[in-house]
C-alpha cells in the first residue's frame, strides 16, 4: 500500500513543481524589466500585463533562436571563434566546476553518513554519493555554477557591444552577429556543459571518498566497487547529456538578453543580471521536465 | 536623373520612435562621387538617416534605393552584398574592444573576401598607413586616443573598397587639430577615390572644406538643400543662427 501511494505522489509533485517554477520564471522575467512607461488602464490589464510581457519575451526569444539556428548552419562557419568560446566557456570554468563538485561531494558524504548511521546502512554511503552525483547533483550544480559565470559574462559582453554600437558595426560590415556572436557562444555552451559535468561528477565522487575515508577508513577501490555496483549507462549518460540542453538555455538566454540591451551602462547591468536570473530559473524548470523524460525513456 | 546614375535615392522616408516623428517625408537623391553634408541640431534624425541607409534601422514608410535596390525590402543575403559596397564610420568608432587595431581592420576582410592571410595583412598595413596608424597595429582600442580610434574606424570602413561611405559625426569629441586632420583625411579620400559620401556633422569648418552639397534637417524635415555658399547666404533666421553658433 505504501508503495502505491508513493507511486502517485512523484507525478503530481512534478506537475506542481513545474507550475510553481514556471510562475517564478514568468515573475522573474516580468520583474526584471526596467521600470517606467507603464499605463495601467484597469485591474484586468494590470493583471494581464506581466503575462503579456512574458509571452512577448518568449516569442522574441523563439524568433531569436530561429535566426541563430539558421545562421549556425549557413556557411562560412566561424570555427576559430567557436574554439575560442569553447576555451573561454569550458576550460576557464573547469576550476570553478571542480571546486563546486568537490564541495558537494564532501557535503553529501558528511550529511548522508549521519542519516544512514541511524538506520545502520552506512555501507550504502558510496552508492548514495555516486548515484546522487551522476544522476542529479553533478549536472544541476554544474549548470547553475556555469550559468552564474558564463551567462553573466555573455550578457555583459554582448550588452556592452550592443550599447557601444559594436554589433551595429558588425552588421554594417556585412558580418552576421547572430552567427559570429550568438551561435558560437550557444554551441560552445552545448558542447562544454556535458564535459564540465563529467569533471564535476569526478571531483564530487573523489572528495566524497576522501571525506568518507577520513571518517572511517575505506580504500578507493572498495568505495568505487561498492558505489558503482548496479550503476548502468542509463544512470550516467542521459543525466550527463541533459546538461547540453542546460547549455543551450544559458547560451541562448544570455546572448538574447545581451543583444537586446539598450540604455547605456544601466542596460548592460540589466542584461547581465537578467541573463543569470532567467537562465538559472529556466535551467531548473527544464531539469524538472528532462528528469521526467529520462525516467520515461530510460527507466531504472 | 535615372536611378542608375544615383547611388542613393530616398523617397518619402518616414521614421518614428513611439509618438516622436524623427524623419518626416524625406526625399533625397545623392549624386555619384559627391559629398553630402547633413546638418541639424541633435535629435533631428541625422544618425537615424545614416542607419536607415545601411539597413540597421527599418523605415516606417518610403523607399531607400542603394544602386537601384530598395534596402528595406531586399532579402538578408542581398542586403549583405549591398553593405559590402558601403563603409560606415560610427560616431564613437565602435571598434571591437577585444580585438587589436589590425584585427579590427582585418575583420571585414577575413569574412568578406577571398584574400590570403598575407594579402590581408598587406591590405591592413596599407589602410593603417593611409590613416597614419601603422605604428598602433598591435594595440587594443582602449590603449589609443579617441582621435586615433576614429582613424582606425575609418581604415575599417574603407577595408572593402566601398563605393559609398557614411560618416556619423567623424569629428565629434575631438580637439580642433585632430578634427582638422580627420577632415583632411575625408577630403583626401574623396579626391583620391571619388567615393559617394554622406557626412553627418556639426563641424562647419569641415563642411566648408569637403562638402559638395549641404542638407539641413529640422524637426524631421529638410529645411535647406544646396551648396555651402547657398547656406552661408541664406537669410533664414534658423540657418543664420546655426551657422553663427556652430562656426
Amino acid at each position: 500500500m505504501a508503495s502505491s501511494v508513493g507511486m502517485g505522489r512523484p507525478r503530481n509533485m512534478h506537475l506542481y513543481v513545474s507550475v510553481i517554477v514556471l510562475a517564478l520564471v514568468a515573475g522573474g522575467i516580468a520583474a526584471d524589466r526596467p521600470a517606467g512607461g507603464r499605463s495601467w488602464t484597469g485591474s484586468i490589464s494590470a493583471a494581464a500585463s506581466p503575462l503579456v510581457r512574458f509571452i512577448e519575451w518568449f516569442g522574441e526569444l523563439g524568433a531569436f533562436c530561429g535566426r541563430v539556428a539558421r545562421a549556425a548552419f549557413t556557411r562560412p562557419f566561424e570555427f576559430r571563434e567557436l574554439i575560442s568560446q569553447m576555451e573561454s566557456i569550458g576550460a576557464r570554468s573547469l576550476p570553478l566546476v571542480a571546486l563546486a563538485g568537490a564541495a558537494v561531494g564532501v557535503v553529501l558524504s558528511l550529511q548522508t553518513r549521519a542519516s544512514l548511521g541511524r538506520f545502520g546502512a552506512k555501507s550504502m554511503l558510496p552508492s548514495i554519493i555516486i548515484f546522487s552525483m551522476i544522476k542529479e547533483t553533478g549536472p544541476i550544480i554544474t549548470a547553475l555554477v556555469v550559468a552564474g559565470r558564463v551567462a553573466s559574462g555573455i550578457g555583459a559582453e554582448l550588452g556592452s557591444m550592443k550599447v557601444t554600437e559594436q554589433i551595429d558595426a558588425m552588421e554594417a560590415s556585412a558580418v552576421d552577429p547572430f552567427k559570429y556572436l550568438a551561435a558560437t557562444r550557444i554551441v560552445a555552451c552545448i558542447l562544454m556543459l556535458p564535459l564540465l559535468t563529467v569533471a564535476s561528477d569526478f571531483c564530487g565522487i573523489l572528495m566524497g571518498w576522501v571525506s568518507d575515508t577520513l571518517a572511517e577508513a575505506i580504500s578507493l577501490r572498495l568505495f568505487l566497487n561498492s558505489g558503482l555496483n548496479g550503476v548502468t549507462f542509463n544512470d550516467f549518460i542521459p543525466p550527463t547529456l541533459k546538461t547540453a540542453a542546460f547549455g543551450a538555455i544559458m547560451g541562448a538566454v544570455a546572448s538574447f538578453q545581451g543583444m537586446r540591451a539598450k540604455g547605456g551602462t544601466a542596460g548592460v547591468g540589466f542584461a547581465t543580471t537578467s541573463a543569470v536570473v532567467i537562465s538559472s530559473l529556466m535551467i531548473i524548470v527544464a531539469d524538472v521536465v528532462l528528469v521526467r523524460l529520462i525516467l520515461v525513456f530510460f527507466p531504472a | 536623373m535615372s536611378v542608375a546614375t544615383n547611388p542613393i535615392v530616398i523617397r518619402g522616408l518616414q521614421k518614428s520612435f513611439g509618438a516622436q516623428m524623427v524623419l518626416n517625408r524625406i526625399d533625397l537623391t545623392i549624386d555619384r562621387g559627391k559629398t553630402l553634408a547633413v546638418l541639424g541640431q541633435s535629435g533631428t534624425g541625422k544618425s537615424v538617416l545614416l542607419k536607415i541607409i545601411i539597413g540597421l534601422i527599418l523605415p516606417d514608410s518610403g523607399s531607400i534605393e542603394i544602386e537601384g535596390q530598395d534596402i528595406a525590402t531586399v532579402p538578408r543575403d542581398r542586403l549583405n552584398e549591398i553593405r559590402k559596397k558601403i563603409g560606415f564610420l560610427f560616431q564613437n568608432a565602435a571598434l571591437y574592444d577585444s580585438l587589436t587595431v589590425a584585427e579590427n581592420v582585418d575583420f571585414p576582410l577575413a569574412r568578406n573576401t577571398q584574400l590570403s592571410r598575407e594579402q590581408r595583412a598587406q591590405r591592413v598595413r596599407e589602410l593603417l598607413s593611409k590613416v597614419g596608424m601603422e605604428g598602433a597595429a598591435d594595440k587594443l582600442p582602449s590603449e589609443i586616443s579617441g582621435g586615433m580610434q576614429k582613424r582606425v574606424g575609418l581604415a575599417r570602413a574603407l577595408a572593402l573598397n566601398p563605393e559609398i561611405v557614411l560618416f556619423d559625426e567623424p569629428t565629434a569629441g575631438l580637439d580642433p587639430i585632430t578634427a582638422d586632420e580627420i577632415d583632411g583625411l575625408i577630403a583626401g579620400l574623396q579626391k583620391e577615390r571619388s567615393m559617394t559620401s554622406v557626412v553627418v556633422t556639426h563641424d562647419i569648418h569641415g563642411v566648408r572644406f569637403y562638402s559638395d552639397r549641404v542638407v539641413m534637417l529640422r524637426e524631421g524635415t529638410i529645411v535647406m538643400d544646396g551648396t555651402f555658399a547657398n547656406f552661408e547666404k541664406s537669410k533664414d533666421e534658423f540657418l543664420a543662427r546655426f551657422l553663427k553658433t556652430a562656426a
